[in-house]
């Protein structure tokens, strides 16, 4: 990093705001991706809007590339940041701004983390909704970068339903206010495009989310199978039937057996998977879905069907499900999680053909994931110091992802794109998608300075990674160059 | 009959040659929100309706994929042969309303503030940019977070952004029961209500107040609905579907009122806002329709005020803005996402803005 932008950072901010020494920048090295590291040239901790426009103003003016970052619990290498560029990390905007019960919404800073906004709703009997398992330590506005889910998304919807405006900071420095007070506003939805946007479009300086009444009661089934192909088409079979539960979970063997090991959730560590169905409602209400759902898990064949006898068992149950990364964690070196999403009724066969593919690879899979949505996360465990072996990690990780596009899924259901599924973008999208998507980041930053190099691979990685589809027999983009 | 890979085919040269020749088009698909949004000036008329089917329709999935000319008619019947339905409820405004333009319209029925609007159930589309170039993003899964949201971006873009020709979405199955209570409530007191009632655990799927009534509907699984009936202090009505429906349709008396009609959008729970002229409250407050002559300034400034903002929705000057307008900044960033999709701007060019 230039000596004079450094200078003119500590202008803008406090001197303990700006970080340049490498071994404090090495903390900022990599997000929950941890295989891909760089060394930004500088961090700063900006503690203001107006100091966050002045940052983005500089670099703009100097050309310097800027890595939004969170919490850094990205899982695609979102938060990763440009060798030699700038980290803009949002972790003193952690102030809740405006509860209003009333009218149901909580305003906050970026930086305030996913399970405060429920804390802040407890006391009204709200609370919101999407709730990743990494809930206690990401930020909101990772949240709305990576639009992420939850256990819960099924029947209260991931951020983008759940989010009512966002003030934004482009890389020009201008800000800009998008959404309002009300359910909608004027002009394009580009509240819904920025979610998801994975730090390419803006930096998000504020989010007002909306917070829903608390269920008067849930209640959690368990369910045991001795073969995972039966999970899987107990999931599709359940949503058939008409019910939509409030969250709809598939743990393997191996998943349970790490997370018994781990919280002891009283899971059955013989079953070949156990599905997790939460209902709802009021008593009334989730006791009559409840019978339902216990007779169509039976007509797809569980071994064994256990309803949570009290809260506290509910939550055990829970524990064991939302502690399954660490659990993972535990018993393999490293792990690599993936996360492309399918139809339902597909599931069985994925799930087929992933151990198929673990098998090939020789390289252990544990799964664990949100069924009631079709998005799965394989986890592949390997040893980041055996030669070869992230390599083919990454490479088993793809053979997936193409077989969740074969089937008319998408590579990525909640973790974004980041740095991590480039080349399976080019499996999913022709060029033409994909320079549409790269001409809506030039009108957000016609330099292309915010989180470059993620989320949409160019043209040039497509033609070598070989995947670009051809169109009608030609290639999109004749005129230009071959890559 | 021409094949819809023939259809698909011609519109893709009309486009690919109004590209060229810089000529402006009207996107038509029904016409029957064509009062909705500007008046786009001189153009040729690109008729979608033909463009028709349903291509998919998994209800195991709660998933559709149709084509853009498909009457919306058509695709509840069909959903409702299989008990589900497009819970956003939009309005159709008539028999000859396809997917296409209510897509582009945006627009979502009563049931909006519970369930969540049009947009929240587009999971994928296939449109013709204003290059002519067939371009497809989401798919048919619920989550899907692989590039830019462009689906999303489609609902409510009047057509100014690409040609929709297929659009899936996500449906539900309908509720087992659903009963509508009314009592005599004047707006604030009604404002009051509806808020606090969606601030509990209640199976609320509308609520609405024309001054003198508060209707409420609750949907759901039986007991759910039944528990909820003894907590309102309201009267059970009889029939009321035809209610629901003529609010989503806009068929009751307010609605023929000759002066413009407003929008309002503002936060749920704010007083009853301080303009002459007829008020019918939605959305348990959040949608405010208004009939008045009032000057637009003082309609807008209103919302504006309240944290919201006003659309002239029917009748008055439709070739002054009608939407809210935006921030320089904002309107800025606008045109250069519409230069992204549609270079030569010629896709219903200043139905939502003038100058877009
Ligand atoms: C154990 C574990 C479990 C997880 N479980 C889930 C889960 O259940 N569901 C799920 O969806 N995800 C899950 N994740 C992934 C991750 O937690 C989410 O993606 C989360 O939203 C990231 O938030 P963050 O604050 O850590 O963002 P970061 O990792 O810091 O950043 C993520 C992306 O957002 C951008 N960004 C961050 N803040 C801003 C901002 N203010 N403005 C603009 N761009 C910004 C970054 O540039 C980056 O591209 C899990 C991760 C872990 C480690």
């Amino acid at each position: 990093m230039q000596a004079p932008v450094v200078d003119e950072l500590r202008r803008i901010l406090s001197a303990e705001a700006v970080i340049a020494d490498e071994e404090s920048l090495r903390a900022y090295e990599c997000d929950g991706l941890s295989a891909y590291r760089a060394l930004p040239g500088v961090v700063v901790l900006p503690d203001t809007v107006a100091q966050v426009q002045q940052i983005l103003r500089l670099c703009y003016q100097h050309h310097i590339p800027v890595v939004a970052r969170g919490a850094g619990t990205g899982l695609s290498g979102g938060a990763l940041p440009v060798r030699g560029g700038l980290v803009l990390s949002l972790a003193k905007f952690t102030r809740v701004l405006n509860i209003d019960p009333v009218n149901r919404t909580v305003r906050v800073e970026p930086g305030v983390r996913n399970i405060t906004l429920s804390e802040v709703g407890e006391e009204y009997g709200l609370f919101y909704a999407p709730d990743p398992s990494s809930q206690i330590a990401c930020t909101i506005g990772g949240n709305v970068a990576e639009n992420s889910g939850g256990v819960h998304c099924l029947k209260y919807g991931l951020t983008v339903h759940n989010i009512l405006a966002l003030k934004v900071v482009t890389i020009e420095g201008d800000l800009l206010t998008i959404g309002c007070g009300a359910l909608d506003a004027s002009g394009y939805d580009l509240l819904a495009l920025l979610t998801g946007s994975e730090g390419m479009l803006g930096v998000i300086v504020e989010v007002t989310v909306k917070l829903i009444p608390k269920p008067q009661y849930a209640q959690v089934a368990l369910a045991a199978f001795d073969q995972v192909e039966a999970a899987g088409r107990a999931v599709a079979a359940i949503i058939a039937s008409g019910i939509i539960p409030a969250g709809l979970e598939m743990m393997d063997q191996a998943a349970v057996r790490a997370a018994e090991a781990f919280v002891h959730a009283g899971y059955p560590t013989g079953a070949k998977a156990i599905l997790l169905c939460e209902l709802d409602g009021t008593p009334d209400e989730v006791a009559e879905e409840m019978r339902d759902v216990q007779a169509v898990l039976l007509g797809s064949g569980a071994a064994h069907i256990q309803i949570a006898a009290d809260e506290a068992e509910r939550q055990r149950f829970w524990a064991g499900r939302k502690a399954a990364f660490p659990a993972v964690g535990r018993i393999a070196r490293d792990y690599y999680c993936m996360d492309g999403t399918i139809p339902r009724r597909y599931l069985a066969e994925v799930l087929t053909r992933v151990s198929q593919l673990s098998s090939e690879y020789a390289l252990p899979i544990v799964n664990v994931f949100h069924a009631g949505d079709g998005n799965l996360h394989p986890l592949i465990l390997y040893d980041v110091n055996a030669p070869g072996e992230l390599q083919k990690a990454e490479a088993l990780g793809g053979k997936i992802l193409e077989v969740c596009v074969a089937v008319g899924g998408t590579v990525t259901g909640e973790h974004g794109v980041g740095v991590e599924k480039l080349n399976q973008m080019c499996v999913q999208f022709n060029a033409d998608e994909l320079a549409q998507f790269h001409a809506i980041k030039t009108a957000f930053d016609s330099e292309g300075l915010l989180n470059p190099g993620k989320a949409v691979p160019t043209l040039r990685r497509c033609a070598e990674f070989g995947a670009m589809h051809v169109h009608e027999g030609m290639l999109a983009f004749p005129h230009l160059e071959r890559f | 009959m021409p094949s819809p890979d023939q259809i698909q085919k011609e519109l893709k040269q009309r486009v690919e040659a109004a590209y060229v020749a810089g000529q402006p088009l009207c996107i038509r698909g029904g016409g029957t929100k064509a009062f909705y949004g500007r008046e786009v000036g001189p153009s040729q008329m690109l008729d979608v309706r033909s463009y028709s089917g349903i291509i998919a329709y998994e209800p195991t999935e709660l998933v559709i994929t149709a084509r853009a000319g498909t009457t919306i008619d058509e695709i509840e019947e069909t959903l409702a042969e299989r008990g589900q339905m497009l819970a956003f409820e939009p309005p159709h405004f008539g028999e000859a309303a396809t997917l296409g333009g209510t897509v582009a319209c945006g627009l979502s029925g009563p049931r909006r503030p519970y369930v969540g609007p049009l947009r929240d159930f587009v999971l994928g589309i296939r449109c013709l940019a204003g290059t002519g170039k067939v371009l497809h993003f989401g798919g048919q899964v619920m989550k899907n977070v692989a590039g830019y949201d462009v689906s999303r971006l489609f609902a409510g873009a009047l057509g100014t952004l690409g040609v929709l020709l297929e659009v899936t979405l996500k449906v539900q199955p309908m509720p087992k029961l659903e009963v509508t209570l009314q009592g005599k409530a004047a707006l604030k007191e009604a404002i009051q209500s509806m808020n606090r009632w969606a601030g509990q655990p209640l199976p609320l799927s509308g609520s609405t107040c024309d001054g003198a009534y508060l209707t409420v509907r609750l949907s759901g699984n039986g007991s759910a609905v039944e528990q909820a009936l003894r907590r309102l202090d309201l009267e059970r009505v009889c029939e009321s579907g035809a209610y629901w429906l003529a609010v989503r349709e806009q068929r009751l008396a307010f609605f023929a009122d000759e002066a413009p009609l407003w929008r309002l959008s503002v936060p749920p729970a704010c007083n009853p806002l301080d303009v002459p002229g007829r008020w019918l409250l939605d959305w348990g407050g959040a949608q405010r329709w208004l009939t008045t002559n009032a000057p637009y300034e003082t309609v807008r400034a209103a919302a504006r005020e309240a944290g919201g903002h006003a659309t002239l929705f029917r009748g008055g000057d439709r070739q002054g803005e009608v939407f809210d307008p935006l921030a320089p900044a904002l309107a800025r960033l606008h045109r250069r996402l519409k230069a992204a999709f549609d270079p030569r701007g010629i896709l219903n060019p200043g139905r939502m803005y003038r100058d877009l």
